[in-house]
């Protein structure tokens, strides 16, 4: 290892520069000041001038501390020994265990070439009807869940993982509350999926740099257990704090802001991350579900808004629930014909009836008059809710699909619901 | 041209980078940084002095100050020749399924592949002769590709007249076998390959001169043939939030337009979605041939997550290729998903170069490029008198949905149709999610203008009382007013709304949509007597059943018949209630 030092000659924001020759573009570089020693990575040259990013943020750095250059550019290990353990964004330890350096991988690699991709249809079984019936999950779906802030998101990432047949969990943590990390850590203990598991946890403590690192660290641990054949399932939360931090660097950087100070590439940046889920032919897969926190529960807010435009649907989360309306899963149709064939009848009449529960409900507090007809969608509608809608349900489809026969029964005639003749014949509930 | 025109990397920020040159460069010419074994292709995007900026089509990674940079005089080309079609190309006209074959699952940098197959043998049949006098676009000889007669053009880039001073026999030849030799007056001598290099930043012009478009381009999608339709030669966009369905539109169109040559940019968006093409188009019959959809299409790919300065260069690369098509009078039609992808490119890009940005960042330079690309689209007459077109459909996805922005602005300016989807369409699953009172188009529908004149009033009409009845409730709304809101949502049910995943009613030709539009005219003609308004829903409701039902019939069949003679009866009974 070269062990040359070079002097720090500015210091902006969490940018420092040097003057050095002979440095790559994206290396890193060791910069020990009074604090410790933090990595830094490239992130601009002109002429003599290295502009180096400080993960552990420039903080106390000062203009007599010392850089040294590692000749090489952000690796990770992508060993199995990686199970089981908990490391920040910089891919550090956080676990007070030994720092793991064999299999060292590099991150953020080229994308998948189209021409070797696969249609998806293998469906992720999550016992939520929500997700099961109404929008199916399906392996190597990069898919987000929009909420509000103060929203049981993480639990629901949690539960969908414990659920999941997948071999290995992967949880990238930015911005993450402490107690939200100890509950994840706690559920995976619970289930005994600890050692099927690894975080890379970067917590609203630590410096914002190390937030930007965790999706990549994540997906190209993912990625090489993927090729391994194993399906991986990536949590990642809270993406909102990662385009945060995006803005911030890029702030800093005077960059030219596109949209409420956002930088210009933040949908380059995100798709880059999302496009890494992936069904290998004959090997394995990358799933990923992140958390998308909506500023003011506003889909149109450039954060949610870039993400809809890259993800392959998203599950919106309100009041406890996922809505049937602004939830979409686009690969829903890739699998939900190869279910059971009552599947598509029951998701597209419930939720058809359902929107016309929720125009009754708006005649309703307009003050105009109940027919009978609005009176059996508002009995209708409360039990799709509660036997459907509300989080707590965990029943298999199956079960889920009966369950929609028998609610339709107990609301509807069977003239009433617009199904066709022969789903009646076969899949009415007789004795409702 | 100098064999060694090289400079040095002076800086590196993102995938731009500056170079010191030695002798000097050209605007848009290609360079390649190298590293290490490996070559990474670049492009020259601006000049200062000796210095030039350059953005590069890769990741920059690795890449040092003081590190060679060759340039090749040579301005971003595509290959053009037989054996485009069936193609799959990433932005820079590299063949993704031989870049797989080469290098496995991921798209390393630095591999560059041949973008035309150069061992396979075109029966080639001349037509110029010896002596015969010679332009930029005649045409020298075709050879048979695919479904198609694929003209060899004489190099459009050719300047002034030449005469044929050699042409090979019929026979097998490869696309780099001299197949013809031509001289001009000044005594320049010009070989003639099967094959030709264009760069994709300047139109092909070879052609006589542009027409006005006049036939509609049949999509068999009812709402846009009828309503917003497209004509050949044209352009128009498809600007629309987030799920509101711009992809599953322009699927539809790819599969149905008819058309002779579809060329597909996946420019910045999803790299499943492609997939679903790769692996679809294959396997699904175009009608008009009865060979599959693949062997008319083209499709070039650079997804999100793939480099973004290619993705720039793709819709150039695309649009190139439909012009080529265009020059052998053929009828091409250049889908590009989506057109805002390529201009965040352009923005990333002026944001490197510390450019004076203009609304939202982006450069200020925007519209006259979105201007300049759609332009290229036309309908024109070639040398021989025949004519060709290139169609362009641009999908545009403004931020947060909103149209008030800066590419949906721009290219409003400059299509001749829009096709606006809208998210609470899309949400009550009223699809194609078009809609029918915000969009335009400045094309001949296939429908005659009064009547659609008509049907327009009824759904504004329509949504009128729609919008009253939320306030006064169905009871303060008169039988009168109720019957158009409900005649209204009629033809939005029966008629707007397609079911494209449908085999029938997926795709409807000109002659059913005329048929259907006509049934339709009649039914809002009819002067219907009801009591009272259950009855007129009751009515509705029949009818609106009978026909979807029909909508899914086979034109022809028994049941298609039977059906539309219920549907008469059924509206015989609103007549003498
Ligand atoms: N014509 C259609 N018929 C039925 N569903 C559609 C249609 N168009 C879109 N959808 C639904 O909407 C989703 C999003 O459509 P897509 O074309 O991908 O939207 P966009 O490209 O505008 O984001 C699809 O996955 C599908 O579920
Ligand atoms: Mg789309």
């Amino acid at each position: 290892m070269r062990k040359v030092y070079h002097k720090i000659i500015q210091v902006a924001g969490n940018v420092i520069t040097v003057e050095a020759e002979n440095v790559a573009y994206n290396d890193l570089a060791e910069v020990t000041s009074k604090r410790g020693v933090s990595l830094a990575q490239v992130i601009r040259l002109q002429d003599n001038k290295v502009y180096l990013q400080v993960f552990a943020g420039s903080r106390g750095v000062s203009t007599n501390d010392e850089v040294r250059f590692l000749g090489k550019p952000m690796q990770i290990s992508s060993s199995d020994n990686l199970l089981g353990r908990v490391f920040n964004g910089a891919g550090r330890p956080r676990d007070n265990r030994p720092e793991i350096t064999e299999d060292l991988i590099e991150i953020g690699g080229p994308s998948v070439n189209p021409a070797k991709r696969i249609i998806p249809q293998r469906m992720v079984r999550t016992g939520i009807p929500m997700i099961d019936v109404f929008n199916s999950l399906v392996v190597s779906q990069k898919i987000p869940i929009f909420s509000v802030a103060g929203e049981p998101y993480n639990d629901l990432l949690a539960r969908i993982a414990m659920q999941a047949e997948v071999d290995i969990i992967i949880l990238g943590g930015m911005g993450l509350k402490y107690d939200d990390y100890l509950y994840f850590k706690n559920t995976l203990d619970e289930h005994g999926a600890l050692s099927r598991s690894l975080m890379f946890i970067h917590t609203a403590a630590d410096p914002i740099v190390e937030c930007l690192l965790v999706p990549d660290v994540s997906l190209a641990v993912a990625e090489s257990y993927a090729l391994e054949g194993k399906d991986v399932l990536v949590l990642m939360t809270d993406m909102t704090n990662y385009s945060d931090a995006l803005k911030e660097i890029a702030i800093t950087m005077e960059q030219i802001p596109s949209n409420r100070g956002y930088p210009g590439d933040l949908y380059s940046q995100l798709a880059a991350r999302y496009e890494k889920a992936v069904d290998f032919d004959d090997a394995g897969s990358i799933t990923i579900l992140a958390a998308t926190t909506m500023p003011g529960d506003d889909v149109t807010h450039p954060v949610p808004d870039n993400t809809g435009y890259i993800t392959e649907g998203q599950f919106y989360l309100k009041n406890g629930r996922i809505e049937p309306f602004g939830s979409l899963s686009r690969l829903k149709q890739q699998v939900n014909d190869k279910t059971r064939k009552d599947h598509r009848v029951i998701m597209d009449t419930m939720v058809r009836l359902y929107a016309d529960y929720k125009s009754t409900c708006e005649k309703q507090s307009m003050g105009f008059q109940m027919t009978n007809w609005d009176n059996k969608l508002l009995k209708y509608g409360e039990m799709f809710e509660s036997r459907m809608m509300d989080l707590s349900v965990n029943i298999p489809l199956e079960e889920a699909l009966d369950l929609g026969w028998k609610t339709l029964a107990e609301c509807f005639d069977k003239t009433e619901t617009g199904i066709k003749t022969d789903f009646i014949k076969e899949f009415w509930p007789e004795n409702a | 041209m100098l064999d060694n025109n090289r400079g040095h990397i002076v800086g590196i920020n993102g995938n731009m980078i500056t170079v010191r040159f030695d002798t000097f460069v050209t605007q848009n010419e290609v360079a390649f940084a190298i590293i290490g074994d490996k070559k990474l292709k670049c492009e020259v995007i601006r000049v200062n002095g000796n210095k030039a900026d350059l953005q590069v089509f890769e990741s920059t990674s690795g890449l040092k100050i003081n590190d060679v940079i060759e340039f090749t005089d040579n301005l971003l080309s595509v290959e053009l020749g037989p054996g485009l079609l069936t193609m799959v190309y990433d932005g820079l006209q590299n063949p993704l399924d031989n870049l797989a074959e080469e290098s496995g699952f991921f798209l390393e940098r630095g591999v560059y592949m041949q973008p035309l197959d150069r061992e396979t043998k075109w029966e080639f049949t001349p037509t110029a002769k010896k002596d015969d006098k010679i332009k930029a676009g005649d045409y020298v000889g075709h050879v048979p590709e695919g479904i198609y007669t694929h003209y060899i053009s004489f190099p459009f880039s050719a300047q002034g007249n030449w005469t044929i001073t050699e042409i090979a026999e019929s026979g097998e030849y490869t696309l780099d076998d001299i197949i013809g030799k031509a001289e001009n007056e000044k005594g320049e001598v010009l070989e003639i390959k099967m094959v030709q290099n264009w760069p994709v930043k300047i139109p092909i012009n070879a052609y006589k001169e542009k027409y006005l478009p006049e036939d509609t381009l049949i999509t068999q999608q009812r709402i846009i043939d009828t309503f917003f339709p497209v004509a050949v030669g044209g352009t128009f966009c498809t600007p629309g939030p987030f799920g509101a369905g711009k992809t599953v539109l322009q699927h539809a169109i790819s599969q149905h337009a008819q058309t002779d040559i579809v060329v597909i940019a996946a420019c910045g968006e999803r790299a499943g979605e492609v997939v679903e093409i790769l692996k679809e188009f294959p396997h699904l019959e175009d009608p008009r041939t009865g060979k599959t959809l693949m062997e008319r299409s083209i499709i070039i790919c650079n997804t999100s997550s793939m480099p973004v300065a290619a993705r720039e260069a793709s819709v150039y690369t695309a649009v190139t290729m439909a012009e080529y098509y265009r020059q052998m009078g053929l009828n091409t039609l250049l889908l590009a998903d989506s057109t805002s992808r390529w201009a965040q490119a352009l923005r990333e890009m002026s944001g490197r170069l510390e450019e004076i940005p203009g609304e939202e960042g982006f450069p200020a330079y925007l519209e006259s490029l979105i201007a300049g690309f759609y332009e290229r689209a036309g309908l024109v007459k070639l040398n021989n008198g025949e004519s060709g077109s290139v169609t362009i459909g641009g999908s545009v996805s403004p931020a947060g949905g909103n149209f008030e922005e800066p590419v949906t602005q721009a290219t409003l300016k400059v299509v001749g149709a829009f096709l606006g989807l809208s998210r609470e369409r899309a949400e009550a699953r009223r699809f194609p999610s078009i809609h029918p009172l915000d969009s335009w188009s400045k094309y001949n529908s296939i429908a005659a203008p009064e009547a659609l004149e008509t049907a327009r009033k009824t759904l504004q009409r329509g949504n009128e009382v729609n919008q009253m009845m939320k306030v006064v409730g169905e009871e303060g709304t008169s039988i009168d007013d109720f019957m158009i809101y409900l005649k209204s949502e009629f033809i939005d049910s029966v008629y707007l709304q397609q079911n494209t995943f449908d085999s029938v009613d997926g795709a409807t030709n000109e002659k059913r949509q005329k048929h259907m539009f006509d049934k339709v005219m009649n039914i809002l003609k009819t002067e219907m007597k009801f009591e009272d308004k259950d009855s007129v829903r009751k009515f509705f409701m029949e009818l609106r059943q009978l026909y979807i039902d029909w909508n899914y019939a086979k034109m022809g069949s028994n049941e298609f018949k039977e059906l539309e003679q219920s549907i008469d009866r059924k509206l015989k009974e609103s007549t003498n209630a």
